[in-house]
């Protein structure tokens, strides 16, 4: 079976980003990027399954700037076959445009499960797969910490406030991650050479008749309110006198 | 117009959360429709027509609504939409699942995770794991957002709504329930409790957890935990805070083992009281702390136990 996995450039995780001084964005520019960690996972999965035989195929998707065609090869390092990136430039994608456009390549590839982050880490939205799921008709299960393809359904399990909880789904679906479903690999660099010649497809978002405008108008980004410095207690005992006497919490 | 309300129960309950997103619903002004739905959950509607500010509560009770089934969900909410000018679920694991879903079938650009109502078109939500604040603004005609709890509020009782039934949904038959393992605990939830207890992966194991265990017991706190300490399979997944884990906020919160990862910081920094309690005198924990003790743990907190 055919597996579509997204992948989304974002800032590295463990970049402390800061605001432009005109309160227009985050600062990008000689920022580190790396492909969104919820999408590693999301490639992992799909590498796991054609290594154990469920899979034929695997096709990522990016979204976004010429450069995305780095993240496009980072998951064809981990094992994808090809790649497709829809060129947005600089337009502020958000979700629902995402999702329209994932799912007019979903149409033209028809791939028996979609396999997308739960979660971009820079915009933090959580939505884009619930969303290919309802556009689609499809079922969907977010949040998926394990999964089992059975000829045209799967059984996940998701997690859950409370804990987990288990679903069988019917194929064709969309899973979007969560952290515990796998562990990525690295890439080796005789794959990263490897990825090189794998397919890469360029496409415009008008070809695939998305109007891809945003629906939310971001009027200004700041930090926030920073806290005041604290103090550092030289044992328990005035620990415990410090939360008795002053901070008065218990 | 009116604003509707998703609530998050377990039948009997609303779950926390689900009062604080009222708070944000009467910020932005108009009626307010609570629609609770699920299987057997006839007592939760009854406690959510006391909540003040609550004009009436739908109430759709089905087989189908048993789990937290999005498909059937976003179906549901789908045939009453019309009638709101927003639509607000808390931004929990409930919320998070179908209220995209929802979004997407009425053509509207979720926003996610709301933190304070601007104007009825206007909301500040956090990013880049809350190291970032945005205020964006939305053109679209009916309003789908998730509520941030800690940013709110809880609404208090008082109200006396009516309940009306809610004729069901089509049944997507998309996906089927198979069941849920929910960790057991008597300890007050991690998103409600007043003081928190969280270890990471400086408690070394999942027995070690004991001695914060004996901790949060003397403080009637709740017990979290950093990703380390879930990955190494220390404690359940739910108990993990951060960007990808629960947003708590609590009077109290105790970082014990835990070196303070933007991930981490971003589910807990805006407890009113926070306290470190880590054996390197670097660990960035110490900078959000209000008071900070550079020990072992295995020292510290029996220590501590024992003092309070
Ligand atoms: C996309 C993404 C999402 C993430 N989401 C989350 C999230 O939601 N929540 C989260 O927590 N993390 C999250 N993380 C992981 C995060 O980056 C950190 O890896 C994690 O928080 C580290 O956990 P820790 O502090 O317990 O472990 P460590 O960083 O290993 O810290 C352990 C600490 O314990 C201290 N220690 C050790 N022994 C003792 C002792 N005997 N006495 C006292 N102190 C001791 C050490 O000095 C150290 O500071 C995420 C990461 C990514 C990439
Ligand atoms: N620009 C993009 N390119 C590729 N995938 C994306 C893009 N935006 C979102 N996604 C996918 O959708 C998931 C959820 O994103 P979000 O709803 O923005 O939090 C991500 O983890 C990605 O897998």
């Amino acid at each position: 079976m055919k597996v579509l996995v997204t992948v989304k450039r974002v800032i590295d995780p463990y970049v402390k980003v800061r605001v432009k001084s005109d309160g227009t964005g985050v600062e990008t520019a000689n920022v580190k990027m790396a492909m969104n960690p919820f999408c590693e996972i999301a490639v992992e999965q799909a590498v796991r399954m054609k290594e154990a035989g469920v899979v034929t195929e695997i096709v990522a998707v990016s979204i976004g700037a010429p450069q995305c065609q780095e993240t496009l090869r980072t998951a064809m390092a981990m094992g994808a076959d090809r790649g497709i990136l829809v060129e947005t430039g600089t337009v502020d994608m958000q979700p629902l445009a995402v999702a329209k456009l994932v799912k007019a390549i979903i149409d033209k590839e028809q791939p028996k499960l979609v396999i997308m982050g739960k979660q971009a880490i820079d915009d933090d939205s959580n939505q884009a797969g619930q969303m290919v799921s309802a556009l689609l008709g499809w079922p969907q299960s977010a949040f998926t910490s394990a999964i089992a393809v059975n000829g045209d359904s799967a059984d996940v399990t998701r997690e859950i406030d409370g804990g987990l909880e288990k679903l069988t789904i019917k194929l064709p679906a969309v899973v979007t991650t969560d952290l515990r479903l796998n562990e990525p690999r690295y890439v080796t660099l005789p794959n990263i050479m490897k990825a090189k010649k794998k397919p890469l497809e360029v496409l415009k978002p008008e070809a695939l008749g998305v109007d891809i405008t945003p629906r939310l108008k971001t009027l200004k980004v700041e930090e926030p309110p920073k806290r005041s410095a604290g103090v550092k207690v030289a044992d328990v005992a005035e620990l415990v006198a410090k939360l008795r006497n002053e901070a008065r919490v218990i | 117009m009116s604003v509707l309300v998703i609530a998050e129960h377990d039948g009997k309950q609303l779950k926390p959360g689900t009062t604080n997103t009222v708070t944000a619903a009467a910020k932005i002004g108009g009626d307010i429709t609570m629609l609770v739905v699920g299987h057997k959950c006839a007592e939760a509607a009854q406690v959510a027509a006391k909540i003040a500010g609550v004009k009436k509560v739908l109430l759709a009770d089905a087989p189908q609504y048993a789990g937290s089934g999005a498909e059937n969900m976003a179906a549901l909410v789908l045939t009453i939409a019309g009638d709101y000018g927003h639509i607000l679920a808390p931004a929990t694991g409930f919320g998070k699942n179908f209220m995209p879903r929802l979004a997407a079938l009425l053509d509207a650009q979720q926003i996610s995770d709301i933190s304070a109502v601007v104007s009825a078109d206007t909301f500040v939500r956090p990013i880049y794991a809350g190291n970032v604040m945005a205020t964006v603004q939305s053109a679209d005609k009916v309003k789908v957002i998730t509520v941030r709890a800690t940013g709110f509020d809880a609404a208090a009782e008082g109200g006396s709504a009516a309940v009306e039934n809610l004729a069901a949904g089509p049944d997507t038959g998309l996906s089927r329930f198979i069941g849920q393992e929910l960790s057991k605990s008597d300890r007050p939830e991690l998103t409600a409790a007043r003081i928190i207890v969280s270890g990471g992966r400086g408690m070394g194991s999942g027995e070690n957890f004991k001695i914060l265990e004996a901790l949060a017991d003397k403080l009637g706190a709740a017990v979290g935990a950093s990703r380390a300490a879930v990955d190494s399979g220390f404690v359940p997944n739910d108990y993990q805070v951060g960007q990808t884990g629960k947003i708590v906020a609590p009077e109290l919160y105790i970082a014990i083992g835990i070196s303070g990862a933007i991930q981490h910081l971003a589910g807990m920094k805006d407890s009113k009281v926070i306290i470190a309690i880590n054996k390197d005198p670097e660990a960035p924990i110490f900078a959000v702390a209000d008071y900070w003790l550079v020990d072992d743990l295995f020292k510290a907190v029996p220590e501590l136990t024992q003092q309070l």
